[in-house]
């Protein structure tokens, strides 16, 4: 009779009788950058309807007419600040610090609440203006575009409260830190793309 | 304000009693039919008590190998509704001609060749190629379960969910009278007010999002989680090729969930993407939707190829000839899939230059396949081959594939292409590439891989009669549609006026009715198949003598696939194994560290059916509140940090000495 461990006739090992544990980190941080990707790719596509229907104006108004930018400046400082504090928040999470991490988290989220906020009523007077999505083709890219990318931080920030709650009941277990690393790439992610739209979207638009 | 509330279309939306078509008398038999079929499952189920069974052992369970079943079974069922739709159109066309108007009025007609397209593509060949991938693939790599084996349940029932909202468009509201890809602006809310598009695009989001989940899945898996070993030159074939299609899944389905979506901006909120007016660019829909659209067809053809290298290898008793070139073709072809997507709307009119380039990208595509085919060719050649169902369905594709692709490279052709555009010949085409491909490919994989999942084989003479009435009837099927679309008649026409052309028609009706005996063979050979099958058992877990890791335990497989993890030194794995005399372990079995089953994804699902059908009557609150219900079943899901268990030492012990007993009779027996 063998024993697992012995070789087998002339020919190596078969198999395996220590392995590793558990099913662990690498595959939910590979899963989710898979995932990062093809949203990415889900704002290709609105960018590329913007590209292609960014000067569709059907005789209303041009970004020139519309762009606030002194506000949109202040709109993205505040989700270039959160990505900051969210890399604080992370670095805290390294130390093994539950409350620090949890109060980088509350003002990363407090940030991207500001950023919402600002997006929200920008969307408003846009509207109130008589300039909606619906006024042309060019409006319809603007709002989805800039839309989404708002609904994508309202989702972080749920999330974000999600995990305060999660890391304030269980606190720094290797699960929940798993889990703010997946998050802190979303937040990044996002940064990323806000990056794009405030240079492809505002700055260009308003060079004319 | 409250006089002007219409307390109806508050809680109803636009969902009146005019929604049931109650004055079609086909809609009405079905329907009846369909409640009585359903009214009698239902009722054996709880007359036999299955339901607890059902819950606990297959909805909520997250084992990759009765998910990839459940898949299988859904394909199963979606193909007998996209085939009535077929037979339907078949026995219309036949007889609609001169005077005779034939049974479907246009408005149903049109909703027909759209529901078989949508049902076809995305809820029988996408669930069929997501099951084998789910079941198959962790079993070949060594692995116990997928890398995201909670997400897996989910998948599945979201596609569910998308399958069910398009069936419920048959007996509530209409379907999309657009074509299978709903091209603007006739499928804006201008000219397709009813709630076809609606459901068209919620069914669609809903299966897709689960498409999209399995691909990141599997993609995780494949990279992350195979036997120590076994480099990625040393996989089998066909997790080479689900490799590359679940990329392809991940790189193609947001491009599709995006077009939709902006789509469903323009009928919901009033956007002008893809208006006539105010900027809108219909083409851009189209040049989206085939973005995406081109790779679909390779996500579906390339484990269809994976299953046809693993066929002829094991069926031929030789190692697959040129493993690495079929590998590279692979690659090659997911990388040209994305470069070739406007060679299905040439007549666009974007000039000499991008067509011809588009072309050209075409052609190349055919390079990598044929030099696939001399592949399985050259395995064959010298092999000894048995003439097994799975190698027929093979050879039968090698036949008929090769007819597809070259009518695929003469379509490729601009100038011809602007003749033949949204003629008969392109309907013939596509046909042929998808049924002698994929659907060849995937009964190929269903009967060869049947023994692994159920312990027992498929009846061999049933199972050549399926084939040799789908051969058959195939040819006769679509030969016909090839010479009418080299006479001009263009796709979906419910009528015509020419009788010169009514043969071709009848003999298309009488191959689809070959395909219809096909089917039903398949169905008898199922039944057969259960009835014998202690004569058909498989008791070595390796039926064929094959040559990947699936086949190295028991069919079917513990829920922990292997007791020891394998060592891979080889591509043919198994094979190389069985050559240097591997002997199986018997003892000295550690328990095992398994993920715990959960209702979450179903739960989820069912929220997403009631979401979706809120959306597409424009019941608000229901909407609201079914969505509201999603995210919170999905965030109190992630509050439960306890999702594993151990199968004990004990348990694992008892099953594999089980299967000791059983080699051992086997042995004895041959």
């Amino acid at each position: 009779m063998t024993t697992p461990t012995e070789h087998t006739a002339d020919g190596p090992v078969r198999f395996l009788v220590e392995e590793e544990h558990e099913h662990s980190g690498g595959s939910t941080m590979l899963g989710f950058w898979i995932y990062l990707m093809s949203d990415c790719l889900i704002f290709a596509v609105l960018f590329a309807c913007y590209g292609v229907l960014g000067r569709s104006y059907a005789a209303g108004p041009s970004p020139m007419d519309l762009f606030d930018l002194p506000l949109v400046a202040v709109n993205t400082s505040m989700l270039l600040l959160s990505s900051i504090t969210c890399g604080f928040a992370m670095l805290e999470m390294e130390r093994g610090r539950r409350g620090a991490t949890l109060a980088w988290l509350v003002v990363t989220a407090l940030f991207g609440m500001a950023f919402v906020g600002l997006e929200l009523s920008e969307f408003a007077h846009l509207i109130s203006e008589g300039a909606g999505p619906q006024r042309s083709a060019f409006l319809s890219a603007f709002f989805t575009l800039v839309g989404t990318h708002g609904l994508h931080v309202t989702v972080g920030i749920v999330w974000m409260v999600t995990m305060m709650v999660q890391v304030a009941r269980h606190g720094l277990i290797p699960d929940n830190k798993r889990r703010l690393m997946c998050l802190s790439l979303f937040w990044h992610f996002l940064d990323v793309i806000w990056i794009g739209v405030f240079t492809f979207v505002y700055l260009m638009g308003v060079l004319g | 304000m409250f006089e002007n509330l219409d307390l109806q279309k508050l809680v109803f939306g636009r969902l009146t009693l005019d929604a049931l078509p109650l004055h079609e008398p086909i809609l009405v038999i079905t329907f009846i039919v369909v409640a009585l079929g359903g009214i009698a499952v239902f009722g054996a189920i709880t007359y036999f008590r299955l339901w607890s069974y059902l819950w606990h052992e297959w909805f909520t369970s997250i084992d990759h190998k009765k998910i990839g079943v459940m898949y299988v079974v859904l394909a199963l069922i979606m193909l007998l509704r996209g085939f009535s739709d077929a037979i339907m159109m078949r026995a219309q066309q036949a007889i609609a001609f001169g005077a005779n108007e034939g049974y479907l009025p246009p408005h149903h007609y049109d909703q027909i060749f759209t529901a078989h397209g949508v049902i076809m593509i995305f809820f029988m060949a996408m669930p069929f190629v997501t099951g084998l991938m789910n079941f198959v693939v962790p079993l070949q790599i060594g692995a116990r379960d997928v890398a995201f084996p909670f997400l897996n349940n989910f998948s599945f029932w979201m596609t569910v969910s998308g399958a069910v909202v398009v069936m419920i468009s048959l007996f509530v509201g209409e379907f999309a009278r657009t074509g299978w890809l709903a091209y603007p602006p006739l499928s804006g809310i201008a000219y397709s007010p009813d709630p076809g598009v609606d459901y068209y695009i919620w069914g669609l989001q809903i299966a897709g999002i689960g498409t999209l989940l399995s691909g990141v899945n599997l993609v995780a898996t494949i990279i992350k989680m195979r036997a120590p070993g076994m480099k990625m030159m040393q996989m089998p074939v066909f997790t080479w090729t689900a490799l590359c299609t679940n990329i392809l899944i991940v790189a193609a389905f947001p491009v599709l969930t995006a077009v939709l979506a902006l789509l469903s901006l323009d009928r919901y909120v009033g956007t002008n993407f893809f208006t006539n007016d105010f900027g809108g660019n219909p083409m851009m829909y189209v040049n989206l939707i085939w973005i995406w659209g081109h790779p679909e067809v390779y996500i579906l053809i390339l484990p269809a190829f994976g299953i046809f290298s693993e066929v002829v290898a094991t069926f031929c008793g030789k190692r697959l000839f040129g493993y690495t070139s079929m590998v590279y073709a692979t690659v090659v072809i997911t990388i040209l899939s994305y470069l070739v997507w406007l060679h299905h709307f040439f007549t666009m009119g974007s000039g000499a230059s991008v067509n011809s380039f588009f072309g050209i990208t075409t052609m190349i595509i055919s390079i990598p396949t044929g030099a696939k085919m001399f592949n399985w060719l050259f395995t064959m050649y010298r092999g000894r081959i048995r003439f097994e169902v799975p190698m027929l369905w093979t050879m039968g594709f090698m036949v008929t594939f090769v007819i597809g692709g070259m009518t695929g490279v003469l379509l490729a052709v601009p100038p011809a292409d602007f003749v033949l555009h949204n003629s008969l010949f392109l309907i013939a085409h596509f046909h042929n590439v998808i049924i002698g491909g994929v659907v060849f490919g995937l009964f190929a994989g269903l009967t060869y891989w049947f023994p692994k999942a159920f312990g027992f084989k498929l009846d061999p003479f049933w199972g050549k009669m399926s084939f040799w009435f789908w051969l058959t009837g195939f040819y006769f099927a679509f030969m016909p549609l090839y010479v009418l679309g080299l006479m001009g008649v263009t796709r979906r026409l419910n009528h015509f006026d020419d009788p010169s052309l009514q043969i071709w028609f009848v003999l298309a009706a009488f191959g689809a009715v070959l395909i219809a005996l096909g089917i039903l063979s398949f169905i008898v050979q199922l039944v057969v198949s259960f009835m014998r099958r202690e004569q058909l058992r498989d008791w070595t877990g390796d039926p064929w003598d094959a040559r990947t890791l699936e086949w190295s335990t028991s069919s079917p497989p513990p829920a922990y696939n292997f007791a020891f993890t394998p060592l891979v030194h080889d591509g043919d794995a198994w094979w190389d194994m069985k050559k240097r005399g591997y002997v199986r372990p018997v003892d000295g079995f550690k328990s095992i560290h398994m993920p715990k089953n959960t209702g979450t994804g179903i739960i989820i699902a069912g929220l997403g059916v009631a979401f979706a059908f809120a959306m597409i009557w424009y019941i608000w609150w229901l909407a609201a509140i079914s969505f509201a219900g999603m995210l919170a079943v999905a965030i109190g899901h992630t509050f439960n940090y306890k999702r594993d268990y151990h199968i004990p030492a004990e348990t694992v012990t008892k099953a594999e000495d089980e299967r000791s007993r059983l080699l051992a009779q086997a042995g004895a027996a041959s």
